[in-house]
């Protein structure tokens, strides 16, 4: 039986085993490669996507568990946290081999979402699920620093709405 | 169409596959080959545009080795080498650029195809495509150089011509031509099809450093910048082919296991599985996607020949390791004044007893790769670091010849050596599911991270004796005893042994890097089954450690200050007493260390892959835990192409080392490997990653050196001594263990 579900604003439906990782039916059935394999046991943080607006690990996540549900995924990115984080990980050079950037920065939006102003500390805590191999956790934090500073001027101008 | 998304200037490698021909046809396939036979590697090729292929259209008609100037005024660096993170596609694209005086934002990369000599590594005698040891700029330099200037002389003469005006009075700046007497002005794009007309100088003298504007410049950003920060970015495991399958392979429990038979019944009867076939390295699972794929591999049943499989577990090799280090017949690898001798005369000695275990490299993407498979051609798509190596043993796995098979290199999630296989292990892998299943579908490959964390080819297991002493006469003795694998013994790079001694396993040791009077290094490499490669600064990842962490015992036994005490040791090394003066400043060395319950700093300096680095570290020991709150690192790489991507690869190896330091460790219970995912072999997460990093670049005016690796050795000696600093606890083992130390 289809199971149906949102994936970046669009309507979708998969008929695939009911058990199959969140991450393999974006990945092998809806071709949004943008979210990547990295463990399998929620150990990594290369799947994460937003489910219903929340950080989830795609790949526990059973296809039958998004049934009705919102997914994003790093190529449906948007809103003012997203957009934020993604210009600061350029402008800061971020990625260096860049497999585990599509969960950082999916982690980063969603925390900057709920928290516009985080410390290093609130930093360390919501990305501390997030391996990167390359160590680029020095620029992590100062993008996502440079970002929380993007969107607090732009709160601070509503004018140029 | 590959491609599920918008290619991004990558993703059109297949435009210049030259051994199938579809952006440049055979004939002058054979020209470009024949150029690169006669050394002109600078020539010039001129597709026929009517003969190019639909999908070609960003081939312009300036094509050149490494250079392609596109109609659209797109310049595009033909990359020879792999870019796995260290930042390689930006660094080669700003010498060309620079030569050329283009602008940044017209740069694109793409890489290259297999091919050897025109795009052999030149530090390995040019006879191998591969990436590795951190030469990729310094090999390309020269090369790159020259022919960033020979397109940019090019387009000159095309100008001068068109205008009817003398080329010495033309200007090059951002990608754009100028005459400015006559007022003309031309983009590179425009000039492309003429410049292609024109004869290839030789012998184009080069810019004057001096004016350099995109070598040396903080600001460059990273190629592939937006592409890595959108989700964009190609890696092998995103390929899609039409019709293609994914394959997962059961291999032995136990490195050297063989299939003795299997059941594949209960597999194929899972939905979606639609190929079970042996092959050399096990047996492989073929399902329509990744998740039937690996319901099949768990339904299948293998019996394993275990005859000839390795059944030693770490303990066991531990005790061997120890017990070979004192027999006689050990490699000599260094020897200087008398040893011996000195350390018997001496007063008072310092011991110290070093292991380093197997380490995995775990790169975020778990190997992949992907096999398309004709009657007479074969194509792979992989993050391919030995491009040829891979092709050759593809084409022996498919029965084809190597000019036969095509190599896609797509940028790679990480490698730090994995991916860098004399038998391009998965590679070949995947050739042989192809050759297995008739080549009926193309298949992907991937290695889960549990296949990753137990499919071997280890930093090797390691352990090191040293005995070293300050003679009557002021001088340092220093004998080191070194157990490990070889890592290139059996191996096509086997002629790299000299006189017996692998580079690979004993290189940066102390007698190598000090001003010692009297030294003795030997080695013994015993036989174990279980695969190892080079990993991330190889050797040095264990010779910087114990060398440094003794020079600094022995400084400390003689009432030294560590830097004063390596500085008068490296009296004959301007460079490492460059950048240890440069990182001792900057940590304010000179400054007494605040005095703090559990706080302390240590020094460390290396020189690997012809760059220097030193590192001052900082730490709190707070219980059993290190956290690391500092580290201030100077770096000696020559010119420095990119620096912001040098100070990126620092910071990089700082967290690859600190993560070895604190806590990888690979083990065995007979034969069998402990560890299978993220959790049992941790890797440094953000919480563990000093909070200041700082890293300084020494001027230079020499030729680049290495990047990717020099980072990594001195990150874990610094920690130690700075921990031995805090506490008095000698850590000799990695990864550390404080608990343990405590006892010894």
């Amino acid at each position: 039986m289809a199971i149906k579900m949102t994936v970046n604003g669009a309507a979708r439906e998969l008929d695939v085993d009911p058990e199959m990782p969140l991450l393999w039916a974006l990945r092998d059935h809806l071709q949004l490669t943008g979210t990547k394999f990295g463990c399998g046991m929620a150990l990594c943080g290369a799947c994460t996507v937003h489910l219903d607006g929340e950080p989830t690990r795609s790949c526990v996540t059973p296809v039958s568990a998004v049934q009705g549900r919102k997914v994003t995924t790093i190529e449906g990115l948007s809103g003012p946290a997203g957009r934020a984080v993604q210009s600061a990980w350029v402008d800061l050079n971020v990625p260096q081999c860049g497999y585990c950037q599509s969960g950082q920065i999916m982690s980063a939006a969603a925390l900057l979402a709920a928290k516009p102003s985080p410390s290093d500390a609130d930093i360390d805590s919501a990305m501390a699920g997030n391996l990167c191999r390359c160590a680029t956790y020095p620029r992590i934090r100062s993008a996502i620093h440079q970002a929380a500073a993007t969107l607090s001027a732009a709160g601070a101008a509503p004018a140029r709405e | 169409m590959y491609y599920p998304h918008t290619p991004g200037p990558q993703a059109l490698a297949s435009g210049t596959d030259l051994a199938s021909g579809t952006a440049i046809t055979r004939r002058e396939f054979v020209r470009l080959v024949t150029l690169a036979g006669s050394g002109l590697t600078l020539g010039i090729v001129r597709p026929a545009v009517a003969e190019s292929a639909p999908g070609a259209a960003a081939a312009g008609p300036l094509v050149m080795p490494f250079v392609r100037i596109a109609p659209d005024n797109t310049v595009t660096v033909i990359a020879k080498h792999l870019e796995a993170g260290q930042g390689v596609w930006t660094g080669l694209s700003a010498i060309v650029a620079e030569e050329l005086d283009a602008s940044w934002e017209q740069m694109r990369v793409e890489s290259a195809p297999a091919q050897v000599p025109l795009y052999g590594n030149l530090a390995f005698g040019g006879k191998l495509q591969a990436t590795g040891g951190s030469t990729a700029i310094a090999n390309s330099w020269e090369q790159l150089r020259q022919a960033g200037a020979t397109a940019r002389a090019m387009l000159v003469v095309a100008a001068a011509r068109q205008w009817r005006v003398a080329a010495a009075d033309i200007t090059v700046s951002e990608g754009v031509v100028v005459h400015a007497a006559s007022g003309k002005r031309a983009r590179f794009g425009e000039l492309a099809v003429a410049a292609a007309r024109e004869p290839v100088p030789t012998g184009v003298p080069l810019k004057d450093p001096a004016r350099f504007t995109l070598i040396g410049n903080e600001k460059l950003t990273r190629l592939d910048a937006r592409d890595k920060s959108s989700g964009r970015q190609q890696f092998a495991i995103d390929v899609m082919l039409p019709g293609m399958m994914t394959a997962l392979v059961l291999r032995p429990p136990r490195f050297g296991g063989k299939v003795s038979s299997f059941d594949a019944s209960k597999a194929l009867a899972v939905p979606g599985v639609v190929d079970v076939v042996q092959i050399p390295r096990g047996v492989a699972v073929v399902g329509r996607d990744l998740w039937s794929a690996r319901k099949g591999r768990e339904a299948l049943t293998v019996s394993w020949d275990e005859s000839a499989a390795e059944k030693r577990g770490t303990p066991e090799l531990l005790k061997e390791y120890r017990a070979l280090a004192w027999q006689k017949e050990a490699v000599l690898v260094a020897e200087r004044g008398d040893a011996e001798r000195a350390l018997r005369e001496a007063r008072q000695r310092v011991e110290g007893e070093f292991e380093f275990p197997y380490l995995a490299h775990a790169p975020m993407e778990p190997l992949t790769a992907v096999c398309r498979l004709g009657p007479d051609k074969c194509e792979i798509w992989a993050g391919c670091q030995f491009q040829t190596v891979d092709q050759a043993n593809a084409a022996a796995a498919v029965g084809l010849a190597p000019a036969q098979v095509s190599i896609n290199t797509l940028a790679a999630g990480g490698t730090f050596g994995r991916r860098a296989t004399p038998d391009s292990d998965y590679i070949a892998e995947v050739a042989s599911i192809a050759k297995a299943t008739g080549g009926r579908y193309p298949v992907r490959l991937i290695w889960t991270r549990e296949d990753d964390i137990t499919g071997g080819r280890y930093r090797p297991l390691n352990y090191h004796h040293v005995t070293a002493a300050i003679g009557r006469d002021g001088k340092v003795a220093y004998r080191q005893r070194i157990v490990g694998q070889s890592i290139i013994a059996g191996t096509a790079f086997g002629s790299m042994m000299k006189n017996g001694v692998d580079p690979t396993a004993v290189g940066g040791n102390a007698a190598e890097q000090y001003d010692l009077a009297h030294a003795h290094i030997s080695w013994n490499a015993p036989k174990v089954g279980v695969p190892v490669l080079w990993w991330r600064s190889v050797e040095n990842t264990h010779t910087a450690f114990s060398k440094e962490v003794m020079i600094d015992e022995l400084a400390q036994a003689a009432g030294e200050d560590p830097v004063a005490f390596r500085l008068r040791l490296l009296g004959s090394r301007p460079r490492h007493v460059a950048a240890l003066k440069l990182a001792a400043a900057k940590a304010g060395w000179d400054q007494p260390f605040p005095k703090a319950a559990g706080r302390g700093r240590g020094v460390a300096v290396h020189e690997s892959f012809g760059s220097v680095v030193a590192q001052v570290a900082e730490v709190t020991v707070q219980g059993d835990t290190i956290s690391v709150d500092r580290v201030v690192c100077a770096v000696d790489c020559g010119i420095a192409v990119t620096p912001d991507v040098v100070k990126a690869q620092m910071q990089s190896a700082i967290g690859f080392g600190l993560s070895a330091a604190l806590h990888g460790r690979i083990t065995l219970t007979g034969g069998r490997v402990d560890q299978s995912n993220f959790h049992q072999y941790p890797v440094l997460r953000i919480n563990e990653m000093p909070r200041a990093i700082e890293v300084y670049i020494v001027p230079s005016g020499n030729a680049p050196s290495g990047v990717g690796e020099p980072g990594t050795p001195p990150i874990a000696p610094a920690v130690a001594n700075a921990v031995r600093a805090a506490t008095g606890i000698r850590l000799h083992s990695l990864p550390f263990d404080l608990a343990a130390a405590r006892q010894a």
